[in-house]
């Protein structure tokens, strides 16, 4: 009697948390929180603090999602993925966005069938090694040890590289960037890859940081972004352009200190006014209210400010901008018009 | 005779001697010294390796262990208190403290786990302090389930509420049923109507309810669960929902019907064949799969329906022990008093087997306990998936033994207590024999 | 007289279904079945229903692709343009292979912590028994992680034995190195080797080896025909002839020969590169998981030596030594027996738990099965369905292996019941 009980109980449960249907925008606003797939811990990019509330870049990005769409950013339930689980839990419908630094590619996108909304952060496979051991160029690391985090794409670069350049090497598979760190600093591997990104904030918590060094080769291209399901690009199109707001914010000169202001009344620049709804309907187009961009840009401020509070160079991560610099800065990050 | 006796002996002592002390060396401290440790030159050999092994262990943990560092708030700060010194950093557990028992339930809601704690062993007290524990709050027992779920998730008053009387219409039905039909038949009518409650009068009914009489607490996530509290509530409820399952399916192995036994030998051994670590990723990314298109809950949800399961399988087979370690003569004295199959189980079979099993229940749930760590590797935060994100956190980048010593310290305490409590059982349930 | 008539005719009633005894099994296990059959179907539809929604299409095609990733240690030969059926099947022989090790080191460790406990002296008892309780009750999980950092942090890394004055030398006479990646131990080398044999496609079959083992086992046949001889001899004439000369040579000369002609070294590792070369490696993670394993077990293990030898009565041991056998022989032809027969039960349920248990693997980088089919697989293709049912059937099969030959052993050693 009690088994069939935990069958309809779970039916049960199943019925109350709702189908997964095609309109995510109608289940995120009826359930009326944001549910997020994040890493389960990166520091910079997302962790869980002492009080339990999340933090870093791609929780930056969930929250302006949440802001946008319900006009709260703190109304996001995040849920921790690891490399397995990430996919599925996007797939099956528990998460209805996936922000958790995954490279955009071409079998993601097409075999596995979700919608890259665009890239937040250019990455690319990079190497660590300790000063020490007098290498200044991946080209030398014929027969080294090298740790890598496993459950990325970073194992197939690794092995196409050193493929490619005929060089043998060790792999030691690591499940977390924790334990990675770990066993880099005690000399159980000589060589510690992964995205350029974690070698930089892995780096700036060591003891000695200027004892280790980043090899100039980078090796992969890894643009990480968010991503969605196939199938709801209504959904899509609103995840896409709040990305996108934050990044045309920043190239506007709209911050989380002034865009209360400049959202008060219309001013001189049109782009400026159709972005934040006082001129325009845009947010009507996407199925959202006209002030959708003040509330995403006021959750955590633009990209750029977003950047720099989680993992630019005043916070212990020190990442500098590079590619992820406005493209009117020599950099790769670039919104399409909003018009 | 005694006259030669008197000849050759000068002297006869016609009074018994004081009992003189046992030699110093063979009492007190010296003397079990001696006993127990120095007994032969292998024995002294072992005693002075073992010393040397223990004081060495010693000395090289007890610095580490004692250190000032109880009160950092951050790596670099252990180290400069340390000052270049090896020693532990314990600011990590105090700073983490609360999150590594309650996870991130809401903290000014941290009385409801606990409370539910409390009420879960007053519960279980009939059962496992049957000697101090009256009977008679075994009715608190059954209801227990569901206040404790509702303490633990919130929401509205009637789910449990509604849930519990689930089973209530399933008893009426089936003592109603059973006037015209077969126990057989009544028990499947009996599960269709509670069926039928459940899924599809509850859910007209529930939100109704929840308007005309809101009484209810502050709903949490299962999401929000974690540390110790995850790691109990997933064990608690594992075994508390496999223990029906694993009678029934300890039963339907010893069954004379081919059919039943294959069936339920079938699930046994399959799930035991396989490790927890696979079912775990089957919850993490297959369950979905295998529910209706739509079907979703959380993880938490789908890992305790898959480690039910898990344990079901070692919870029936405990059972069986049981059932087999009766005498023969109780069956057929069932028999014997005109008993169908469920009464003879229900009155006769069942109590006696079940007291058997207790310590092997006791000792199947500290198995669970320990394997709802793997959880961590399906990114749940149990102890050890805490520690991963505590680790990430800039402030405690690089910390290691802390938090794995403090969570192993943890597990110890509980599953050792526990094991103690099981062999004391055992020796209680064993003075019938022999 | 009343005359016994026949029992009346029955015809068959649909109500017997019920209430008749003979029919209602029948009916019970129908209807079984029909509820079994529709939650199987009911599982198929909804699977085949959410795959279609997600466009997915079940198949075992994707094993045949090249997998792309490396694997650290690979029994068989490997490299990442191999299939992923292949990379499954190197993890599958790792799991084996830890299995294997971790179920000797727990029964040798077991045995003898579960006699220590049993000592005299209480020192050692009650060391042990801290020891058993420890490793009893802290996760499993966690003892792997453990052991894994333990490893690393305390033993030197290859760079430690570089320079003039190295701060770490090697073990044994410069022939072994304890690293923190690993252990380096003087490998087997045939200078004037046989060719290797390939088998299918799948592995190289060393004939150097093989030769090597059949003159071994020949030598070890070889000698027990001449203890035959000899116990022949002793019960036709009462003398027992020596042979232990002739048996020790049946075995060493012509196995010396083998390996002399064959060209028998040993190759020792040496510091190269980044790290050591030459010699056989075995990783950090294969080390820690089994002395995990093997510890975690063994607690296990004790504590049922322990029960075994205490649940052989004290009268067995009295009666045995009135018949005047000595103590070795009172153990081993009276209460070992005896308590063999209760420990290999539990103790086989053990070797199951060991070989699941190594599926933590993937929390030190070990690259078992899970790591491979289950882990990085899993991850390239996105094919969950596919690589988690296989990756359990294949767990099944071994645990199914394990326990139908312990079966088979215990039936062999059990107590034949009057």
């Amino acid at each position: 009697m009690k088994k069939t009980a935990i069958f309809g109980a779970l039916t049960v449960a199943g019925l109350m948390a709702g189908a997964a249907g095609a309109a995510t925008l109608d289940d995120v606003k009826a359930r009326g929180k944001l549910n997020c797939g994040v890493s389960t811990g990166l520091a910079g990019f997302s962790n869980p603090d002492a009080n339990g509330n999340w933090e870093g870049f791609d929780v930056a990005v969930c929250r302006a999602v949440a802001a946008a769409v319900l006009g709260d950013p703190q109304a996001v339930e995040f849920v921790p993925t690891t490399g397995k689980t990430r996919f599925t839990a996007l797939a099956s419908g528990e998460i209805d966005m996936l922000a958790r630094n995954t490279t955009w590619t071409l079998s993601r996108d097409a075999d596995l069938k979700f919608t890259f909304v665009g890239v937040n952060y250019y990455d690319g496979q990079g190497f660590m090694v300790p000063k020490e051991l007098g290498v200044s160029s991946a080209k030398e690391l014929d027969g080294a040890t090298v740790c890598i985090q496993t459950g990325t794409t970073t194992e197939l670069n690794l092995a196409d590289f050193f493929r490619k350049n005929n060089m043998s090497y060790e792999p030691v598979p690591i499940e977390t960037n924790a334990e990675a760190q770990q066993q880099y600093l005690a000399g159980a591997c000589d060589v510690y890859t992964t995205d350029a990104s974690g070698l930089a904030s892995t780096r700036a918590t060591f003891e000695d940081p200027s004892a280790h060094a980043v090899l100039p080769e980078i090796i992969s291209k890894e643009p990480l972004g968010p991503l969605v399901r196939h199938g709801d690009d209504e959904w899509g199109d609103i995840t896409r352009w709040t990305l996108n707001a934050l990044v045309a914010a920043e190239e506007l000169g709209i911050t989380s200190a002034n865009v209360a202001e400049m959202a008060a009344s219309a001013g001189d620049n049109p782009e400026i006014n159709r972005l934040l709804g006082t001129e325009g309907n845009l947010g009507e187009m996407l199925g959202l209210e006209a002030d959708w961009a003040v509330k995403a840009i006021s959750a955590g401020g633009n990209y750029g400010e977003i950047f720099e509070s989680n993992i630019g160079e005043s916070t212990p991560i020190g990442l500098a901008r590079g590619l992820n610099a406005q493209w009117t800065d020599g950099g790769l990050i670039y919104s399409p018009p909003f018009r | 005779m005694s006259n030669t006796h008197a000849d050759t002996v000068s002297y006869v002592r016609d009074t018994m001697l004081m009992q003189q002390d046992p030699p110093s060396t063979s009492v007190g401290v010296v003397g079990w010294a001696r006993g127990n440790l120095f007994s032969g030159w292998f024995n002294t050999i072992l005693t002075i390796l073992s010393a040397a092994f223990v004081l060495w262990l010693l000395a090289g943990i007890v610095p580490w262990v004692v250190s000032p560092t109880w009160n950092a708030s951050s790596l670099t700060e252990c180290r400069e208190i340390l000052a270049g010194h090896e020693g532990a950093c314990w600011g990590v557990i105090h700073e983490r403290w609360n999150q590594l028992l309650f996870g991130f339930y809401p903290q000014e809601l941290y009385w409801r786990p606990v409370l539910a704690l409390v009420l879960l062993l007053i519960a279980l007290g009939p059962i496992l302090f049957a000697d101090f524990v009256s009977p008679k709050i075994l009715p608190f027992s059954a209801v227990y389930p569901f206040i404790g779920a509702w303490l633990l998730w919130g929401g509205t008053i009637w789910t449990p509420v509604m849930a519990a009387l689930g089973f209530v219409v399933g008893y009426g039905v089936f003592v109603l049923a059973q006037r015209f039909i077969v126990p057989g038949l009544a028990f499947l009518a009996a599960v269709l109507a509670a069926l039928v409650w459940w899924l599809v009068i509850m859910p007209f009914a529930l939100p109704d309810l929840a308007r005309l009489i809101p009484i209810g607490l502050e709903a949490v996530q299962s999401r929000q669960f974690g540390g110790f509290m995850l790691s109990i509530t997933i064990g608690v409820t594992a075994i508390l929902f496999s223990l029906p399952i694993g009678i029934l399916l300890a039963l339907g192995r010893r069954s004379d019907l081919p059919l039943v036994k294959w069936l339920c030998v079938g699930f046994i051994e399959f799930i035991r064949g396989v490790p927890l670590i696979t079912l775990l990723f089957v919850a993490s990314t297959l369950l979905n799969i295998f529910l209706p298109p739509g079907t979703n809950f959380d993880i938490i949800l789908r890992v305790m329906i898959m480690v039910t399961l898990f344990a079901s399988a070692y919870m029936a087979e405990v059972i069986r022990g049981g059932l087999a370690a009766l005498p023969k003569g109780q069956y057929e004295g069932a028999d014997s008093l005109g008993l169908d199959y469920w009464q003879a189980q229900r009155l006769i079979i069942m109590p006696q087997a079940l007291k058997i099993s207790i310590p092997g229940i006791v000792s199947t749930f500290i198995g669970v306990f320990k394997d709802t760590t793997l959880v961590s590797i399906i990114s749940m935060f149990d102890p050890l998936g805490l520690a991963n994100a505590i680790r990430a956190d800039s402030a405690w980048n690089g910390i290691y033994w802390e938090l794995f010593i403090f969570i192993g310290a943890v597990f110890f305490i509980f599953c050792f207590s526990m094991s103690r409590y099981s062999m004391y059982l055992e020796r209680k349930l064993q003075t019938g024999h022999r | 007289m009343a005359t016994l008539t026949d029992p009346p005719s029955e015809s068959f009633k649909l109500s017997m279904l019920i209430y008749d005894t003979r029919y209602r099994s029948i009916t019970f296990q129908v209807i079984a079945l029909i509820l079994f059959l529709t939650l199987i179907g009911w599982l198929i539809n909804n699977t085949v229903q959410n795959l279609q929604d997600l466009g997915k299409e079940p198949s075992f095609g994707f094993m045949n692709q090249p997998a792309g990733y490396d694997i650290n240690q690979t029994l068989i030969p490997y490299n990442s343009q191999d299939t992923h059926l292949r990379a499954a099947f190197v993890g599958i022989l790792n799991t084996l292979l830890v299995a294997v090790m971790g179920c000797i080191t727990a029964t040798v460790v077991g045995v003898f912590v579960g006699v220590l406990r049993l000592s005299g002296n209480w020192l050692v008892a009650r060391l042990m028994t801290v020891y058993v309780e420890i490793f009893r009750n802290v996760p499993v999980l966690m003892w792997i992680v453990l052991c894994m950092a333990i490893l690393i942090e305390s033993l030197p890394s290859p760079s430690d034995f570089r320079g003039d004055d190295p701060e770490a030398t090697m073990s044994f006479f410069d022939t072994v190195a304890i690293t923190n990646r690993g252990v380096y131990v003087p490998a087997v080398e045939f200078s004037r080797g046989l060719p290797a044999l390939p088998v299918g496609n799948a592995f190289d079959l060393s004939l150097n080896f093989v030769v090597a083992l059949l003159v071994l086992l020949g030598g070890i046949w070889a000698s027990g025909a001449i203890r035959r001889r000899a116990d022949a001899i002793q019960n036709s004439t009462g003398v027992r002839p020596r042979t232990w000369h002739l048996r020790v040579g049946v075995i060493l000369i012509p196995l010396i020969a083998v390996l002399t002609i064959l060209g028998f070294n040993l190759q020792y590792p040496e510091l190269k590169g980044f790290n050591f070369g030459g010699g056989l490696y075995m990783r950090n993670s294969l080390i820690a998981l089994w002395l995990a394993l093997s510890l975690y077990t063994a607690a296990f293990v004790a504590e049922i030596v322990r029960a075994g030898i205490m649940a052989v009565s004290h009268g067995q041991t009295e009666a045995a030594a009135a018949l005047g056998l000595r103590p070795r022989r009172v153990m081993s032809l009276v209460v070992l027996p005896q308590a063999l027969r209760i420990i290999i039960p539990p103790l086989i349920s053990q070797y199951l738990n060991l070989t699941k248990n190594s599926s933590l693997a993937i929390a030190v980088g070990y690259m078992d099965v899970t790591g491979t089919l289950m882990g990085i697989t899993l991850n390239q293709t996105g094919r969950e369905l596919e690589t988690v049912l296989l990756g359990m059937l294949v767990y099944l099969t071994i645990s199914l292996i394990i326990s139908a030959v312990m079966n088979l052993y215990n039936s062999r050693v059990a107590l034949v019941e009057r």
